[in-house]
């Protein structure tokens, strides 16, 4: 539940979404659930002029299994949290 | 038998072994000719990882039409910080000292 929880400190915040299929998505990060499914607002592709098929979608659902990286701006990493909660998180399993 | 206690130094199973990384730069194998150098932040079981100062390195291999021979590309970024889905991980090591 780790990833969980800290996505859910990014709520409101901008990040891109990289999918396996090499499509970005940058957008507002609305809700996450335990699966990491993401649900994105004022989504806009990253490359527009290659992936022209996605202008119209401004809000999307994306499910956590398609999802390759997701890029995180800057003042939503606390490191410090991070490791600890880690820490915490691989004793317990 | 005396009951064991955990500690956060004892490595008993491969997990343990990345937990040793944690705070430290590492080299990440990932599916798609892909690999990652970064600083580990955080993981889980699943080998989900939030990674800091990553450079991403994607090879490519292309085919010359005439000579048939092979011509390896690289193609690197670098990202302040990447959340990676652990089931695109291969493998997790501390860094090559070649690189």
């Amino acid at each position: 539940m780790l990833f969980y929880s800290y996505f859910k400190t990014l709520v409101d915040k901008e990040v891109v979404v990289e999918l396996k299929n090499d499509l970005a998505i940058a957008g507002t990060l609305h809700s996450v659930d335990q699966y990491l499914n993401i649900k994105l607002e004022n989504t806009r592709v990253v490359n527009q002029s290659r992936y022209p098929h996605m202008m119209s979608v401004k809000n999307c659902f994306i499910r956590g299994s398609v999802v390759r990286y997701v890029q995180l701006p800057a003042d939503g990493v606390d490191i410090d949290i991070l490791h600890d909660a880690t820490r915490r998180e691989a004793r317990g399993t | 038998m005396a009951t064991q206690t955990e500690d956060d130094t004892t490595v008993k199973e491969p997990l343990d072994l990345i937990r040793l990384s944690l705070d430290e730069r590492i080299y990440v194998k990932c599916r798609g000719d892909r690999e990652l150098r970064g600083k580990l932040h955080a993981y889980d079981q699943h080998l989900n990882m939030i990674l800091g100062d990553v450079e991403e390195t994607v090879t490519t291999v292309e085919i010359d039409d005439e000579t048939y021979e092979e011509i390896i590309k690289t193609s690197k970024r670098a990202v302040q910080y990447l959340f990676v889905r652990g089931d695109v991980v291969i493998l997790v090591s501390p860094p090559l000292r070649s690189a």
